[in-house]
């Protein structure tokens, strides 16, 4: 039983960040013309509404609200990636925490436990689609049809284990090794220490830095886009009963 | 990295954050930009139709003053033709009041002819008997010869 309390605690605020700020939007949101951040909200509201409705057949009032939830919270924790890398465990070293993970995501539990919960409503939406029988039709006579039954077992069941393995691992190796980037950049300072040598490798981790930061903006944007937009074909391919 | 329990921890909290976030932000939000979306549609509908009502009212401006200018002519031709037919009645009844008048005043000097003449004559009987008197040298009995002057007046 290890609670990797840094990871719940920083998720937790994060979300909690979005459901205040996302309440506030709502309680003063006005029907005329929007102010400028119920604009923006409201174009995040649409973007993936698109998605939603772009690759989901037929209609689910839980799929968009999930989709955004995803895209909006796997963003901000990708978005810790961008603080300083030293700087949030330096504060919580003050009050006596010496170990502080920062991005949520580069804990293998979260995004596992998202793909898990995914995952989990695919099982239950394929059930309750195709009905049970339905689903294990599936299993046995797909892809070759009905004169390979053992192998399309076995290949029908890797396919639906490796989506939410593949939705999982690839929010989580991309965090982790942008992560590991901006630790491998900051050491580049530190090793140098204090000395001539920092004349030169300080700029050079200061542009490397940049570099990576510009760069990751644009990586975490991509996962949780990508995350979401899995999320929903998984989901919509739950919900067509033959494919 | 391991999975340990947090995995759990991490579910609900998913979980938990879609619920809140259907609740108090897509729920509400894009219930208000439905509406949103059906005002604007509605809108232009409705500019839609006023354009189009216009174009009707206009085309029924067009005729009403087509209508109205024609039936100005009508009125302006059938008052010249009132008009000429009064000159002509007013002509008509100058004419007989004309003719009317010449014909009292025909009357008139007719009546005073005759009279002259009655005058005339009655002048001509008293100076015949004057004359009579005179060469027959002697009263004449007025009286008696009344026929006779009479009779010889109406020959005159």
């Amino acid at each position: 039983m290890t609670w990797n309390i840094d990871t719940i605690v920083i998720s937790l605020l994060l979300g909690v960040l979005m459901i205040v700020v996302g309440s506030k939007v709502s309680k003063n949101a006005v029907e005329g013309v929007p102010g400028r951040f119920q604009n923006f909200v409201e174009m995040i509201l649409e973007f993936v509404q698109t998605q939603v409705k772009d690759s989901f057949p037929g209609h689910n009032p839980l799929i968009a609200p999930m989709a955004l939830t995803i895209f909006v919270w796997v963003w901000l924790m990708n978005f810790m990636d961008l603080i300083p890398v030293d700087l949030l465990p330096v504060i919580a070293g003050w009050f006596g925490i010496h170990y502080l993970k920062v991005v949520p995501t580069t804990d293998l539990n979260t995004p596992m436990a998202m793909a898990l919960m995914v995952f989990a409503l695919t099982l239950f939406y394929n059930v309750k689609v195709k009905g049970l029988a339905g689903y294990l039709k599936m299993f046995l006579f797909h892809p070759f049809g009905k004169f390979a039954m053992p192998a399309n077992i076995v290949m029908t069941a890797i396919e639906e284990v490796a989506k939410p393995l593949s939705l999982g691992l690839r929010l989580f190796g991309n965090m982790f090794a942008g992560e590991l980037v901006f630790l491998l950049i900051a050491l580049l300072g530190g090793a140098a220490a204090l000395g001539a040598g920092l004349l030169i490798w300080f700029p050079l981790q200061v542009v490397l830095d940049l570099g990576w930061l510009l760069f990751h903006i644009l990586v975490i944007t991509l996962q949780a886009f990508i995350f979401m937009v899995l999320t929903i074909v998984y989901l919509g391919m739950a919900h067509t009963s033959d494919h | 990295m391991n999975i340990t329990v947090t995995l759990f921890a991490q579910m609900i909290a998913f979980g938990l954050l879609i619920w809140f976030v259907n609740k108090v932000m897509w729920g509400p939000l894009s219930a208000l930009m439905e509406a949103r979306q059906k005002r604007i549609a509605d809108g232009l509908s409705a500019a839609e139709k006023g354009k189009h009502e216009q174009e009707l009212a206009e085309k029924r401006a067009i005729e009403v003053i087509k209508e109205a200018k024609d039936q100005a002519q009508e009125i302006v031709a059938h008052g010249q033709k009132r008009a000429a037919e009064i000159v002509d009645e007013a002509k008509e009844t100058a004419r007989a009041e004309g003719d009317r008048i010449i014909a009292a005043a025909n009357a008139e000097i007719e009546r005073e002819v005759t009279q002259a003449k009655e005058a005339l004559r009655a002048q001509v009987a008293a100076l015949a008997v004057a004359g009579a008197e005179k060469v027959l040298k002697r009263e004449i009995d007025a009286k008696a010869h009344e026929d006779l002057l009479k009779d010889l007046a109406a020959q005159i």
